[in-house]
């Protein structure tokens, strides 16, 4: 089956594939992951504040997220922005915001949506007595968040929150659709160059399949040492 | 030192959880809040440092009015220590550390000047040589008197004591009671929610007895073992000193 398969394409494309493919792809997926959380933390938070008017924006914001494909998304997201800034700025012309610039900012956007239930799960799943504990000893909310919920909640959620990183990383391909070149992209231009098109396709799911494999079993043993901790 | 005054609290429109309690507690004054389970003990004194709300009467600590808008809550809660049934050790930071936070973020003190203050409080308490523990290493024993020693840390000037051996083993429930027993002999402000009935023969100046969110009796010590005016409270001591 494998007969007339051309594998060093792959070899000769190897520092092509990760040293600029493989590389965009997970520095976008670490600074999504970090500033996905950071905003869905606060999304989060925004929801449980108990201002009614917060609450129904941040709740606004993850159901009009969640109901429209990712895809989508990217897609108008990087022919909006650059738009959306000249609007901002004023400037005459549309701003250039860069390939990845705009996937960054989509992407955070999108996963906060996610990474938000997450966290409001993780904050509701500690006991009330918690932050009543930390007020009683003259905590303020924002410090009784800060230094005793919260660090509670990420603890309690950090494997959620890492599986959905893994989810993320994978759906950091879609970038493709608006032609940056991250880790698939690479590896499809070198295949249509090349006419390589499955052993390429074959290559980056093999890829694709081993991190995310390898991941996965890091989270779950992360899951029963933290288990034991506590 | 605390003065509560007709103070009403529903939980629905329906439920009343408080019905129109007054009380105070003088300064260097043991009281001992008893009473069924359901009857509000728990909630009046939850009210004291504002941790839950109420709808109708007043309450100050220290001349300070509670229900004021302009107070500063977090500002008089620290100056009110409180200890809960269920502890509530921030599970997440070491002993040293939970007796630690709330000195440094809310009164300012510099970490050595807290360690040291920490320290002195755990040897109190008997637990210095667990300071680098986490609270789940400890005996729930020993984690409330870890949870004492973080409130004394903040050198209150009265202290509120929520039901604090309920959720004890037998065994346990002495060592906690010698720590409040001492305090209560140096002369601490305390109001406690107990069922101990030999912590409150000991110490306690007066007894409040509830039920039905009602302060039914309010009586010192000697009147309230000896001859209680209400039939429930007799009722309830009967039923709970006959074993």
């Amino acid at each position: 089956m494998f007969a007339n398969f051309d594998f060093d394409v792959i070899r000769r494309a190897l520092p092509y594939l990760f040293l600029d493919g493989m590389t965009f792809t997970l520095t976008l997926t670490a600074l999504s992951a970090v500033g996905g959380i950071t905003l869905g933390t606060l999304i989060a938070l925004m929801r449980l504040s108990g201002f009614r008017l917060l609450g129904r924006i941040a709740g606004l914001y993850v159901d009009f997220i969640r109901s429209l494909p990712l895809v989508l998304v990217i897609f108008w997201f990087y022919f909006l922005v650059p738009y959306i800034g000249q609007w901002l700025t004023g400037s005459p012309r549309p701003i250039k915001v860069g390939a990845f610039a705009s996937s960054l900012i989509t992407f955070i956007m999108f996963e906060a949506a996610y990474f938000s239930e997450i966290m409001r799960a993780g904050i509701q799943s500690i006991s009330r007595g918690q932050p009543a504990a930390a007020q009683a000893l003259g905590l303020t909310y924002s410090q009784t968040m800060r230094y005793v919920v919260l660090p509670q909640a990420f603890r309690n959620m950090l494997p959620v929150l890492l599986t959905q990183t893994i989810v993320l990383f994978q759906d950091t391909s879609l970038v493709y659709v608006v032609s940056i070149p991250d880790f698939l992209g690479a590896a499809s231009i070198v295949g249509q160059r090349d006419g390589r098109l499955v052993e390429m396709y074959l290559f980056a799911a093999l890829v694709y399949f081993v991190i995310s494999c390898v991941a996965s079993f890091g989270v779950r043993r992360l899951q029963t040492r933290i288990a034991i901790v506590r | 030192m605390i003065e509560i005054s007709h103070v009403s609290k529903w939980y629905t429109p329906i439920f009343q959880a408080l019905k129109d309690c007054t009380t105070s507690v003088a300064k260097g004054e043991v009281v001992v809040v008893c009473g069924p389970s359901g009857s509000g003990k728990s909630t009046l004194i939850k009210c004291v440092n504002a941790l839950e709300p109420f709808q109708e009467g007043s309450i100050s600590i220290d001349g300070i009015q509670i229900n004021d808008r302009k107070t500063n809550l977090p500002k008089l809660r620290a100056r009110v220590g409180m200890v809960f049934q269920h502890f509530e050790l921030f599970p997440h930071l070491r002993i040293i550390d939970n007796l630690c936070l709330a000195q440094e973020k809310v009164l300012g003190r510099k970490h050595d000047e807290a360690v040291g203050k920490a320290m002195k409080l755990l040897e109190r308490v008997g637990l210095k040589d667990h300071a680098q523990k986490f609270p789940a290493e400890l005996s729930g024993g020993q984690q409330q008197r870890v949870a004492i020693a973080r409130a004394l840390a903040m050198d209150p000037i009265a202290m509120l004591f929520d039901e604090p051996t309920s959720a004890l083993d037998p065994e346990m429930i002495s060592e906690v009671l010698d720590v409040m027993v001492d305090l209560a002999r140096e002369g601490m402000t305390m109001m406690v929610v107990t069922h101990e009935m030999g912590f409150a023969r000991k110490v306690a100046h007066r007894v409040i007895f509830m039920d039905k969110g009602e302060i039914v009796e309010d009586a010192p010590k000697q009147d309230f073992f000896g001859k209680p005016r209400s039939d429930r409270a007799q009722k309830f001591l009967s039923k709970i000193l006959s074993h």
